[in-house]
């Protein structure tokens, strides 16, 4: 069976994002770009599938600039067989990403998507159920567990108070948690493959999506810095501090 | 406008968390709200006497259907033509639900939202709370979550809203639930406690985390974790405190054996009071600390204990 994963290029999670000074956004301009974690795991997770027999095809999807390339090579590097940038200099919203997504899922009859929980950048983490619902096909977010058979996944969620335990019917969506796997690197001879693999490039009109957000940014701050307090020499001023000046125990 | 809040509840209880969402849903303007679950009677009842609450819309169902996201979204969808604007607390199971029931809204959710503008205009954290954007939807229905430590929960009695029971649609074929496992813990739920104790990597292992039980007993304290102490086994997922764990606010935080990486800091440095306890004097953590101890945590842990029994 083919899985489809989409992969978005992000700031490297290592580094801390500044705010552009004129408020219009975060600064990207010479800054490190990685793929978002998340889907790192989520690429992972195919090629899992994939050693085991499981997965034939492994297809990357990445909707962005065309830098979004490099994020697509380290996926296939990693182990996806080909992939399909979908090039927009627009903002990506998970609505408008879900709505690519679903065409190309129509287009390529993947029978797993797994995408990440969250990107890290806006933070949303809705583009995987947003895909499921405009497919109107079953989901699995949090993934921490999956396992396929007889034309099912099995998967155990992260949920508020312990873990959850749903069965699917393929096709399905599934978003990876952190601790679905860890993602391996990519070997240097790996990456001098990817480069001949195939990459398709479309753009949203093709796929006759329109990318135009719904939210538009009226500003972005820094938020409140916290300022560094006191270092104390013992438990006993700890406790009398929290006390007498906090007044918090 | 008229507003749709999704209610958490535990046995029927509504969550705290939950609370803090009509107070949001308050300001934007008529609250109704939905419950779902085996003890979806208990919690309408629960839900009715939240002073702020009209309606509240029951799904009683025994079958485990409720705890999925395909047949909730469509209920929310099906009940969206009444409304503005749909919220919920930021659970997980809001996370889950509210996206796929925008997405059959042809709605971009706004996830997370710290301040409400205007019934269009909000604002939320970007790039694990590095940034603030204010946004504005032009979608005619908002699909919103709200993250429960910016507003102060409505309170749990008073209110006497009227109640209706509602079925729940068919999800599509093809999803069924089969398990849940909740740790059980007679401790405070960690979004909601007043006071937290939180360990890290330099907890070092699963029986040494234990150890921070007494200090946490001793503050009526609710116990959390860094990304690395779950990932290793520690304490399990629900502990974890950060970008994508738990967001928490409480009045006193304390970090034990944690370095203090951003992911983490998204999670907890709204807290009023910032405790460390590090070994490292040039570890992250103490930028964001009120107090911090430099020292082994091994060492500082039983002392604290004493401290906190002498003058308590
Ligand atoms: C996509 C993504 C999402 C993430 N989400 C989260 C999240 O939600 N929450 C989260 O916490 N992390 C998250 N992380 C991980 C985060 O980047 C850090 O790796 C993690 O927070 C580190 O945990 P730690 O501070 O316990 O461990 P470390 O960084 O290893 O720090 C351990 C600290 O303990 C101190 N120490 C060791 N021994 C002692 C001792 N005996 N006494 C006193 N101090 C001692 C050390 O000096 C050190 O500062 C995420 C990462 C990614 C990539
Ligand atoms: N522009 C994009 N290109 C490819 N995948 C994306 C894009 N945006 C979001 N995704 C996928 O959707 C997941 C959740 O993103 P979000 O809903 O934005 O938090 C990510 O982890 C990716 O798998």
């Amino acid at each position: 069976m083919k899985v489809l994963v989409p992969v978005k290029r992000v700031i490297d999670y290592n580094i801390k994002p500044r705010v552009k000074a004129d408020g219009s956004g975060v600064e990207t301009a010479g800054v490190k770009m990685s793929m978002n974690p998340f889907d790192e795991i989520a690429v992972e997770e195919a090629v899992r599938l994939k050693e085991k027999g499981v997965v034939s095809e492994i297809i990357a999807v990445s909707i962005g600039e065309a830098k979004a390339q490099d994020t697509l090579r380290t996926a296939m590097a990693m182990g996806a067989d080909r992939s399909i940038l979908v090039e927009t200099d627009v903002v990506t919203e998970p609505l408008a990403v879900a709505k690519v997504l679903k065409a190309l899922v129509e287009k390529e009859k993947p029978e797993l998507i797994i995408l990440g929980k969250q990107a890290i950048d806006d933070d949303m983490n809705a583009t995987g159920q947003m895909l499921a619902g405009l497919l109107d096909r079953p989901q699995a977010t949090f993934a921490s567990k999956v396992e396929v058979a007889d034309g099912a996944v099995t998967v155990t969620r992260e949920i508020d108070g312990g873990s959850q335990t749903v069965k699917l019917a393929l096709p399905a969506i599934i978003t990876a948690d952190l601790r679905l796997n860890e993602p391996r690197y990519a070997s240097l001879p790996n990456i001098m493959k990817a480069r001949k693999k195939p990459m398709e490039k479309i753009t949203p009109a093709d796929l006759g999506v329109d990318m135009t957000p719904r939210l538009s940014v009226i500003s972005v701050s820094e938020p409140a810095e916290r300022k560094a307090g006191v270092k104390l020499d013992s438990a006993a001023e700890l406790v009398s501090r929290l006390r007498n000046e906090a007044k918090v125990i | 406008m008229t507003v749709l809040v999704y209610l958490d509840h535990e046995g029927g209880v509504i969550r705290q968390a939950s609370r803090s969402a009509i107070t949001a849903a308050t300001r934007l303007g008529d609250v109704d709200v939905l419950v779902t679950g085996p003890d979806a009677a208990a919690a309408a009842k629960s839900a009715a006497a939240i002073p702020g609450v009209k309606k509240v819309f029951a799904v009683t169902d025994t079958t485990g259907n409720s705890e999925l996201a395909e047949p909730v979204a469509a209920l929310l969808a099906q009940l969206a033509g009444g409304y503005t604007h749909i919220l919920a607390a930021s659970s997980a199971t809001a996370k889950n639900v509210l996206p796929r029931a925008a997405a059959l809204l042809d709605v971009q959710p706004i996830p997370d939202i710290v301040a409400i503008n205007d019934a269009e205009t909000f604002v939320r954290p970007i790039y694990a709370g590095s940034a603030l954007a204010t946004v504005k939807s032009a979608d005619a229905k908002k699909v919103i979550t709200v993250r429960a430590s910016a507003f102060d929960p409505a309170p749990a009695e008073g209110g006497s809203a009227t109640i209706e029971e509602i079925a729940l649609p068919a999800g599509p074929g093809g999803s069924t639930f089969v398990a849940t496992e909740l740790s059980k813990s007679e401790r405070p739920e960690l979004e909601s406690a007043r006071v937290v104790v939180s360990g890290g990597n330099g907890m070092l292992n699963e029986e040494n985390f234990k150890l921070l039980e007494p200090l946490a007993d001793r503050l009526g304290a609710a116990i959390g974790a860094s990304r690395a102490a779950v990932d290793k086994g520690f304490v399990s997922n629900e502990y974890q405190v950060g970008q994508t764990g738990k967001i928490v606010a409480p009045e006193l935080y304390i970090a034990m054996g944690i370095s203090g990486q951003i992911q983490h800091l998204a999670g907890m440095k709204d807290s009023k009071v910032i405790v460390a306890i590090n070994k490292d004097p040039e570890a992250p953590i103490f930028q964001v600390a009120d107090y911090g101890i430099v020292g082994d945590l091994f060492t500082i842990l039983p002392q604290l204990e004493a401290e906190l029994d002498k003058a308590g």
